[in-house]
């Protein structure tokens, strides 16, 4: 039986194309769709040599939320997995003076990608299949900080949908799945001073992915995370506000 | 960070950039001299630059395949291991391997690499239809045998100093199995093992291991080692009908530097006596997979650690066929007379190869490898010298000390290969230590 391809929302980037690939080691046809798919050439021809699958590029900008229903429409197949990578980390102070980044941070990391799963998770439900949504999420929704509140509050927002359209679906064959990566090598954290030690490698985060989608799990984030972000969610309010914003304090940046 | 190449000597500290797009290549290049780096499997400092080593593991993306033709387009920082990974079981491998599958396809380019089979295919060079570079300029030129020849000629074996190799197109070649049919044949000398690969100039591959230790009438008793890609009907039958699996291997890996003092000439005579008995006992035909046979060594992780922290020097020259005998003869003396141990080195005949500035030419290459200390130092210098005196010339990929006047002793090409850079402006963009050493 031939497998329902896998559509990757962002598919540009880096999180997005290591998710791809492991998709497409287990023969599974693949659906970049990404702002200028025009660049995603060599990774969509790459893919498919390496791995003998279908791989297909499809324009999605998840700002342009009147557009996705016919996004949708125009995929040659209904894919059986969506994985939504969009995101953007954009600049803290930036958002804290200017409103208009502030709300692009916002739609960007949220009100854009859940209209798009929305739509695809209706779509995944109607087949009547084993599907999945994937959302990727952040551990920076977990706490707002000082140095990225914007893009962590957007997150929160994120993850706290995914839940709840987790239990929207519940008993349905539609699986609704959060990932929150914490550091990851990618474009995004191209340049941040952070500590070598827990910055994931995107293929290593799209193995636990992959896992976690055969074994179902609800939330995924990588065990050193789930330990860091337990401290961090207990600190009390009153030490926690002691920590200064400076972009050389690790704890901060999270 | 601290670089070196696989030899570990020289070390430098260099600035690494590892650029994502055309555009990062660039602005690189705009910021002053560059040279591009692979995996850095060239043992000296071929690919150090101090100011701007550019790591193109980046660019690693498998372009286009044409199963009818067996075209392959991928980007210079594509790992030849990948490749094989992906296209043996469907029936391909390249053309033409070194002896490990961690390279590029840019580094194998740049040094115009050959394998065992030099003597019937050519190099890697001879297979590659097109190729693409970003010169000094920062444009890209598609070079073929019909446009930009010259930039194509000078860019296969060029050592990364044309320009950075963006995209080839190069022919796989089929193949019906994963299997290699091997025939072991002892040569009890130097002179035996040139006739034995006289004998065998049919076969596809060839090489052999010489113990550089034994002297007197042993002096350069090898192994010579012969392959084919096995037809699915010399596989046992129950391989027959998955004739691309192969058992996994489980790999080793040198945990630490081994001390400086493990290696001297009683262990490696030691070891070259065992592997040359052995070699005699088991001598014949067999069937062995494709990696035992073409990357024996990549099956053992971080091997270079074994010549100690002070790292090795590899020495590979080719002697033209008329001066082989005397030359080889030579060289094997002063290497034994010196006692400097070097654990199996390799002889091969290669055939005729004409090109601007690649290492290979008609006749015999011995390579071997010493770790690095003052006495193998000028023991090496002692071999260009004989290796000059025949009339024979260096491997660039293997180089980590030679002097600018040996080379050009040595490569009567040298010159040209200068003002071609000159002229062309790539001189000023396009540094390695390496050519700053020889003044390439």
């Amino acid at each position: 039986m031939t497998k329902r391809p896998v559509l990757i929302l962002g598919g540009g980037s880096d999180i997005g194309l290591a998710i791809a690939r492991r998709f497409a080691a287990e023969s599974y046809p693949i659906q970049l769709a990404a702002r200028r798919p025009d660049e995603l050439e060599p990774e969509r021809a790459d893919i498919a040599l390496r791995h003998g699958v279908e791989v297909t590029l499809h324009r999605f900008d998840a700002l342009e939320i009147e557009q996705i229903e016919a996004f949708f429409d125009n995929l040659p197949d209904t894919p059986g997995v969506v994985v939504c990578a969009v995101g953007l980390l954009g600049d803290q102070a930036e958002a804290e003076g200017n409103p208009r980044h502030a709300r692009l941070v916002a739609e960007t990391n949220f009100i854009g990608p859940m209209c798009a799963l929305e739509c695809a998770a209706a779509r995944l439900a109607k087949l009547n299949e084993e599907t999945a949504i994937i959302g990727i999420s952040s551990v920076a929704g977990d706490r707002g900080r000082a140095v990225n509140y914007w893009y962590g509050a957007s997150k929160a927002a994120l993850t706290a949908a995914l839940s709840g359209m987790g239990q929207c679906y519940a008993g349905s064959k539609l699986h609704v799945m959060t990932v929150k990566p914490g550091f990851v090598a990618t474009k995004m954290t191209a340049g941040l001073d952070l500590p070598g030690a827990l910055v994931a490698d995107p293929a290593k985060l799209a193995n636990l992915v992959y896992a976690s989608f055969l074994k179902k799990t609800y939330t995924v984030t990588p065990l050193i995370w789930r330990l860091i972000m337990l401290i961090i969610k207990n600190i009390p309010e009153g030490i926690f506000r002691k920590f200064k914003r400076n972009s050389k304090h690790r704890v901060a940046q999270l | 960070m601290k670089l070196s190449g696989w030899g570990r000597y020289p070390q430098a500290d260099c600035v690494v950039l590892r650029p994502r797009a055309i555009k990062d290549l660039k602005d690189a290049l705009a910021q002053g001299p560059v040279i591009a780096r692979g995996m850095g499997r060239a043992y000296g400092d071929s690919a150090l630059n101090k100011r701007a080593t550019i790591d193109m593991a980046r660019f690693n993306h498998m372009l286009a395949f044409d199963p009818v033709s067996g075209l392959l387009t991928v980007e210079a920082g594509v790992v030849l291991g990948d490749i094989i990974e992906v296209f043996l079981p469907r029936g391909w491998f390249p053309p033409v391997t070194p002896g490990t599958k961690f390279v590029t396809v840019g580094g194998m380019i740049a040094a115009d690499v050959h394998g065992k089979n030099h003597h019937k295919h050519g190099s890697f060079g001879n297979f590659v239809e097109w190729l693409d570079v970003l010169g000094p300029d920062g444009e890209i030129r598609r070079c073929a045998r019909a446009e930009n020849n010259d930039l194509l000629a000078y860019t296969i074996g060029g050592m990364g100093l044309t320009g950075i190799i963006l995209r080839v197109a190069f022919r796989m070649q089929p193949v019906a199995t994963a299997w290699i049919r091997q025939e072991t044949r002892p040569a009890a000398n130097l002179a035996a093992a040139m006739a034995a690969f006289d004998a065998a100039d049919e076969w596809t591959y060839s090489v052999a291991w010489i113990d550089c230790l034994s002297r007197g009438d042993q002096l350069g008793r090898s192994l010579l080692l012969l392959g084919e890609h096995a037809r699915e009907d010399e596989l046992d039958a129950e391989r027959r009908g998955t004739p691309f699996s192969t058992p996994r291997k489980r790999k080793l890996n040198v945990p630490l530097d081994a001390p400086t003092w493990a290696l001297n000439k009683w262990s490696v005579r030691a070891f070259n006596q065992l592997f040359y008995r052995n070699g005699v006992r088991a001598s014949g035909q067999s069937l062995v997979d494709w990696e035992s046979y073409f990357y024996p060594l990549d099956g053992v992780g971080n091997w270079n650690r074994i010549y100690g922290r002070r790292g090795f020097a590899q020495f590979q020259c080719v002697i033209p066929l008329a001066n082989s005998q005397a030359g080889i003869s030579a060289l094997l003396r002063e290497i034994s007379g010196s006692g400097q141990g070097s654990f199996l080195a390799v002889l091969k005949r290669f055939g005729r190869q004409d090109s601007r500035f690649s290492f290979p030419m008609a006749g015999y290459t011995l390579a071997l490898d010493f770790p690095v200390n003052p006495t193998t130092l000028s023991l090496l210098e002692k071999l260009d010298q004989i290796t000059i005196e025949h009339g024979g010339r260096f491997y660039l990929a293997k180089d980590a000390r030679m002097k600018r006047g040996t080379m050009e002793q040595a490569d009567d090409r040298t010159a040209a290969f200068r003002t071609m850079r000159e002229k062309t402006g790539v001189a000023p963009a396009f540094t390695s230590m390496q050519s700053d050493r020889l003044s390439l």
